[in-house]
């Protein structure tokens, strides 16, 4: 099953991409060349195989409800593209 | 100086016959001149790394000083590295300067070993190559025309062309075996969990490991040393007793079993390849090892499950970059949609895009079932297919790339054929095991070929030592790239 110029956009706008015709196109026959080498998978019989999403199907490990971080808010921030006032700027959301 | 080893430098520095400092000016002038060839680097800091260096001399005078006191080692770009700019050779992190250190760099530091750069990779190391770089190709010391793999090209670049004594790098599908293999050195992915990815710019999380970059197994060995360790902040991290890497060094290796799956020589692999690979295989016999044939019927899937499970993994690790916290933001945006839109298009390049097109796919409504838990499944069929293996062997041997350094551009504009220059890597990441890559011969065209040494799960130590009793009988690690002398 091949994936058409829409799926290509419509995930492009999921994944918060920017992409224009040209590009798309460009990609959506890479992506097609990638899913026939995906597709050799497919066919494999996995009935009764348990998914594998870690390699020592390993337990999470639990910590303490505590505070173990240290304020370090200005030094994380002066990182930001835009901090005003202790605060991350971005376009406005709400009208 | 640059050729020796860092067991033997640290041999040097304990008698105080020479000092971190003038080691650390050794490497520096030698990068500045030979980095406008290879570009191992983007981040030189000369000044903090002779920093470092000084303190390790302070360290060694007062008698503190450990193995890795006053060594240089390059870190890949992958390391956030306080005060450093951190790229992962990304425009999107083009402007990141790490306000903390990676586990991996908070241990080095405290060994006192120097930072002597930040080295060039694929682009969030989504790549075999060094190609996809912000900041331009890596070069293959042994022929500039070529890459020197990747996605740890600019680490392994370094430590061949003897910018470095040692490199760190990361492996999700041989990103380290693999230019290890191109560029004539040694690298060790641990068992996944066996070193901490806290700080290493995630890709996908499930597969990523850390690990060493040297000349030689006992090098790579004191590395791991300080490298391996449990950290609580990696919640994959492995609670485990520290081990001493160097431990089986100089046992005998006769009557061990060496597996050789018939997949890793059946077709595909490059005969200059095969032909050196098949030597060193000899030489294990020589050294006493019996060869025993194994099977690993489901590697040749390993690449398509790779290329759902880590582009999967990778859309929602690269969903963090959305211009707000740190990192990239297009200058010309109409709302906030249009800003995340607009750099995340103009901050990734096109490999990397790809990568979280496929893996949004995948993981989006309707397909997940067919693509992602399939995947998770076969995964699980190729782990058992190395369990079988190893009831029968305790090593398993092969060529760690089909070729050996391709031409610049070659693959550049075909990612299938890319992908499948891992062929022989990914397999062992989706397992969890560790791997590493020696080198033994070289082809034809005089370029370096590896030999991929994979062990059961946490038998990095043997391994090493299997490594290390090849380094003993054969001498290809000692070998060198013409070009790298330095006035």
């Amino acid at each position: 099953m091949a994936l058409t110029l829409d799926d290509v956009k419509r995930v492009a706008h999921l994944a918060r991409i920017a992409i224009d015709e040209a590009e798309a196109q460009a990609v959506l026959s890479q992506l097609n060349d990638v899913f026939k080498l995906v597709a050799r998978m497919q066919a494999v019989d996995t009935r009764g195989v348990e998914p594998m999403s870690h390699a020592l199907d390993l337990v999470q490990r639990l910590r303490e409800d505590a505070v173990t971080e240290s304020d370090q808010h200005s030094l994380f921030q002066s990182v930001a593209p835009h901090v005003e006032g202790d605060l991350y700027l971005v376009p406005k959301v709400i009208e | 100086m640059h050729n020796a080893t860092i067991k033997s430098l640290s041999a040097e520095l304990a008698a105080r016959k020479l000092s971190s400092v003038e080691l650390a000016k050794h490497f520096i002038k030698r990068i500045k001149v030979l980095n406008t060839k290879y570009h191992c680097f983007i981040t030189l800091d000369e000044e903090a790394s002779l920093k470092q260096a000084r303190a390790a001399d302070r360290l060694r005078a007062a008698g503190s000083g450990q193995p890795l006191t006053g060594i240089p080692i390059a870190q890949k770009d992958i390391f956030c590295t306080r005060g450093w700019l951190t790229t992962c050779g990304s425009r999107m992190l083009s402007n990141f300067i790490s306000p903390y250190d990676a586990h991996v760099v908070e241990r080095l530091n405290a060994a006192g070993a120097v930072n002597i750069g930040k080295t060039n990779m694929d682009e969030f190391a989504m790549g075999s190559s060094s190609e996809t770089s912000y900041y331009g190709p890596v070069r293959n010391p042994w022929d500039v025309s070529t890459v020197p793999g990747g996605s740890s090209g600019g680490s392994a670049a370094a430590v061949a062309a003897r910018l470095a004594p040692g490199a760190i790098g990361t492996d999700t599908g041989g990103s380290i075996r693999q230019p290890a293999a191109l560029t004539g050195i040694c690298g060790l992915k641990p068992t996944y969990g066996v070193v901490s990815r806290y700080g290493m710019v995630a890709f996908a999380s499930s597969l990523d490991q850390g690990g060493p970059m040297a000349r030689t197994a006992e090098d790579l060995a004191l590395m791991m040393n300080i490298m391996a360790g449990f950290d609580a902040r990696d919640s994959t991290s492995l609670e485990r007793e520290r081990e001493d890497y160097t431990r089986e060094l100089g046992k005998p290796i006769k009557g061990m079993k060496v597996g050789l799956p018939k997949e890793f020589f059946a077709k595909g692999a490059a005969p200059g390849v095969v032909k050196a690979v098949e030597a060193a295989v000899a030489e294990y016999r020589k050294l006493g090892c019996e060869t025993v044939g194994v099977s690993l019927p489901n590697m040749e899937l390993s690449v398509p499950v790779y290329y759902v499970l880590a582009p999967a993994e990778a859309s929602s690790n690269l969903a963090r970059y959305d211009g707000v916290r740190y990192g990239y933001r297009a200058p010309e945006y109409s709302d906030f949609t249009d800003m995340y839109k607009k750099t995340r298009a103009q901050g990734f390049g096109a490999e990397v895009k790809r990568r979280i097109l496929i893996g949004t796919y995948v993981l989006s409504h309707g397909y997940y079932d067919a693509y992602y838990i399939q995947a998770q499944k076969v995964r699980r069929l190729i782990a058992r297919d190395f369990a079988e293996a190893f009831k029968r062997c305790d090593v398993i041997m092969g060529p760690t790339s089909p070729t050996t350094a391709f031409k610049i551009g070659e693959k550049a504009g075909d990612p299938v054929q890319m992908y499948l220059s891992d062929i022989y890597t990914i397999a062992v990441n989706l397992a969890g095991l560790p791997g590493m890559s020696i080198p033994c011969g070289f082809d034809a065209k005089g370029l370096p070929v590896g030999l991929q040494i994979i062990g059961n799960y946490f038998a990095e130590a043997r391994m090493l030592n299997v490594a290390h009793q090849y380094q003993r009988a054969t001498d290809w690690h000692t070998r060198a790239p013409k070009g790298i002398e330095v006035n």
